[in-house]
């Protein structure tokens, strides 16, 4: 499952930078950056609720299974 | 049937759903401000959704027990429909209004994944109408608003939720200070040219 | 400077009569001949058409450089399309959709008629700047004259706010559907813009104009002149230290030195600005390329809207470059933080090593920014600005140096207003200033 950010909804709350530091950091002025796309196997859980806690939805998760969600 | 025991449980939880309801606007100011605190962010948006959860849990009680009382006639229509009670008719309005206020808030954001994002928002900035309305119902319902230490409630509660927005609004006018005047410019001359388009930092309720 | 240019100005889309004189539908019938959208009726001719438009390997003209005839071919896909004509001319210091428009409009209605035709596109809007309100009138007029003769006819034309990234695609799109103009973050570039219901696919004014004569005259004939990469002309707007700034048409390929002598240089150029200003600064010694795709990716520059800016000698590159990319920092959207925040960072951390008042770690800081910045946003806004940026500090490296050490450099200073200058390009209507 790869994540991503949706530049144009983020509005910097860094939610997503606290709740998969392993994935993702801020910048200077507080915006991720993803320091790694593919998402592992133990972080697939905490991924997902840093894409529920992001309140602009701006946390994109795209695998095989969003991928047929996003196709209907 | 009628029961002190009823109306006590009424006012009780009434007072209740309005401290959690002060606490739950205070947390919501201060997510959408970003204020700095030792919680992490994503932390104090849930603990602002877990009280908010709980106020409308003890103004369902608060609601129901009024309903169940018969020692005041207050009509069922009267929890959806304001101004249909003949029990302290406008005071009883507006806790009704503020209860409405409050359930499209809850429910639009119960199913926030389903609901658009402008639409969302629109609904969430009439909580902050909600609070002075359940303020005022509270103070003319009257019953428990002589005693000095539910008094002394409210004005702690008051004074927690205008120091909270005035910190909020100050905050925004030094963020806008902060915005390089370039960006400033863009992104007025953007914002004038613009309706209803989706706002970007600084356009939160 | 008297070398013989090999290069000389083409005329397919703008010939020295055509600037004279009212753009009549009669005298571009008389120039270009009747265009019959042929090859039959019905899809057979749709498809011999776009066919036609395939061999010819037209690519587009409005920066991206995109196959024509790729473009059209996944937008058939799409029922009944909306054909959005792009003559919003965001870059500052291009001045050549504005000629095109204002000399040959027939010629972009043309092009208009046959794309809508390819596509059975139910709808075409022309979209102008409300800073160019003559391009509106100039095509209102030409449609007066074409009422009942193809689609452009009863074309819309809209006029929009000109801002730098309103050009883009997809903020095009959203504003001709009502929209707030920005764009919109597309991961996936295969996924078609949509103006309501309808799919929607964006075609530069110029791009247009060539198809008509593609359509005209066919596949072989626009491949006579021009890289095999990328053939045919191109409108190309010099501006800066040149004696006849303007819009020139040249076959692509022709090399920038030449196509600079054009204009008339008094003095070898230091350096020349390609592409636009999210573009990418040339040495004076890499002059000598070929101004095509393949040759300029090489040095990391690109055709985007057929814009050279010539930097003359004794004027300090750094300094212009900070001035366009404080100009830059201000176009953000304003949606994306790395853009929004990003940009006057790195604009600001320019001007100070403009202005000499910067230690040697605000250059380290300048080039961590433009690292961190670089596809970061929702359209390529802030990654044409790292490039510009970047590009200046290699090319200027010595006057890089001199401004981080507190020595003056070669150039003046104060900046020459060339920017300024090539941001008026705009309210150029001739070919050559006269």
């Amino acid at each position: 499952m790869r994540i991503s950010v949706d530049p144009a909804a983020c509005d910097g709350f860094g939610y997503c930078a606290e709740l998969v530091p392993e994935l993702m950091a801020l910048d200077e002025w507080g915006f991720p950056v993803v320091s790694q796309h593919e998402v592992p196997g133990e972080l697939l859980d905490a991924a997902r609720q840093a894409a529920r806690a992001c309140p602009r939805r701006a946390l994109l998760l795209a695998g095989p299974v969003q991928e047929e969600l996003k196709a209907r | 049937m009628p029961s002190i025991d009823l109306w006590y449980t009424t006012r009780a939880s009434g007072l209740v759903a309005l401290v959690l309801l002060s606490g739950t606007v205070v947390l919501g100011i201060l997510t959408a401000g970003r204020a700095r605190s030792a919680l992490p962010g994503f932390a104090r948006a849930e603990v602002h959704r877990r009280l908010s959860v709980l106020t409308v849990v003890f103004l369902a009680v608060h609601v129901l027990t009024a309903e169940i009382d018969t020692y005041v006639k207050v009509g069922w229509l009267a929890v959806v429909a304001p101004f249909t009670s003949s029990y302290h008719r406008t005071w009883l309005a507006l806790g009704t209004i503020g209860a409405d206020l409050l359930l499209a808030v809850a429910i639009s954001s119960a199913l926030r994944q389903h609901v658009p994002a402008r639409a969302w928002r629109a609904l969430h900035w009439l909580a902050y109408l909600s609070w002075p309305v359940a303020v005022s119902h509270a103070l003319g319902m009257g019953t428990d608003s002589k005693l000095t230490w539910a008094l002394g409630l409210l004005a702690v509660c008051t004074a927690g939720v205008v120091v909270a927005a005035g910190w909020r609004v100050a905050g925004a006018h030094r963020a806008k200070a902060a915005l390089p005047r370039t960006v400033i410019r863009a992104r007025r001359s953007i914002r004038s040219r613009a309706a209803g388009a989706t706002p970007g930092i600084g356009g939160r309720p | 400077m008297n070398t013989a240019l090999t290069t000389r100005r083409a005329s397919r889309l703008i010939a020295p009569d055509a600037l004279h004189g009212p753009p009549t539908l009669e005298a571009h019938l008389r120039r270009y001949g009747p265009l019959s959208l042929g090859g039959g009726p019905g899809a057979q001719g749709r498809d011999r058409l776009l066919a036609e438009i395939e061999r010819s390997g037209l690519t587009g003209r409005g920066g991206a450089g995109f196959p024509t005839a790729r473009k059209l071919a996944s937008a058939r896909a799409a029922d009944r399309p909306a054909l959005i004509v792009n003559a919003m001319e965001g870059e500052p210091a291009s001045a050549k959709d504005r000629l095109l428009v204002g000399t040959t409009p027939h010629l972009v209605l043309d092009g208009a008629d046959v794309v809508a035709t390819v596509l059975g596109a139910q709808r075409t809007v022309l979209c102008v700047a409300d800073s160019a309100p003559e391009m509106a009138r100039s095509l209102v007029r030409a449609q007066q004259e074409r009422t009942g003769r193809g689609r452009a006819g009863d074309a819309e034309v809209r006029t929009l706010s000109g801002r730098y990234v309103a050009g883009e695609e997809s903020a095009l799109a959203s504003a001709v559907a009502g929209g707030p103009g920005v764009p919109r973050f597309r991961p996936d570039k295969s996924v078609a813009l949509s103006v309501g219901r309808h799919a929607a696919v964006v075609h530069n004014a110029e791009t247009l104009a060539h198809v008509a004569l593609i359509a005209r005259y066919g596949a072989d004939w626009f491949r006579e002149v021009g890289a095999a990469e990328a053939p045919g002309t191109c409108l190309v707007t010099i501006s800066g230290g040149v004696e006849c700034p303007g819009v020139v048409e040249v076959a692509t390929g022709a090399p920038v030195s030449e196509i600079i002598g054009l204009a008339r240089l008094s003095s070898p150029p230091q350096a020349v600005l390609v592409g636009g200003y999210g573009g990418t600064w040339l040495a004076g010694e890499d002059l000598g390329v070929p101004f095509a795709p393949g040759e300029l990716s090489r040095l990391g520059a690109s055709m985007g809207a057929g814009v050279l800016v010539v930097l003359p000698g004794g004027t300090c590159g750094i300094q212009e470059t900070a001035l366009v990319a404080r100009f830059m920092a201000g176009q953000s959207a304003g949606q994306c933080g790395p853009c929004l925040f990003g940009l006057p960072a790195i604009a600001d951390d320019l001007a100070a090593i403009a202005d000499g008042t910067a230690a040697p770690e605000v250059l380290d800081r300048l080039l961590v920014r433009c690292g961190a910045v670089a596809g970061r946003g929702a359209c390529r806004h802030p990654d044409g600005v790292v490039r510009l940026v970047r590009s200046a500090l290699e090319v200027f490296s010595a006057d890089v140096a001199s401004h981080v050490h507190g020595y003056p450099c070669r150039g003046r200073a104060a900046p020459s207003g060339l920017m300024a200058q090539s941001g008026l390009m705009g309210s150029f209507r001739d070919g050559w200033g006269r």
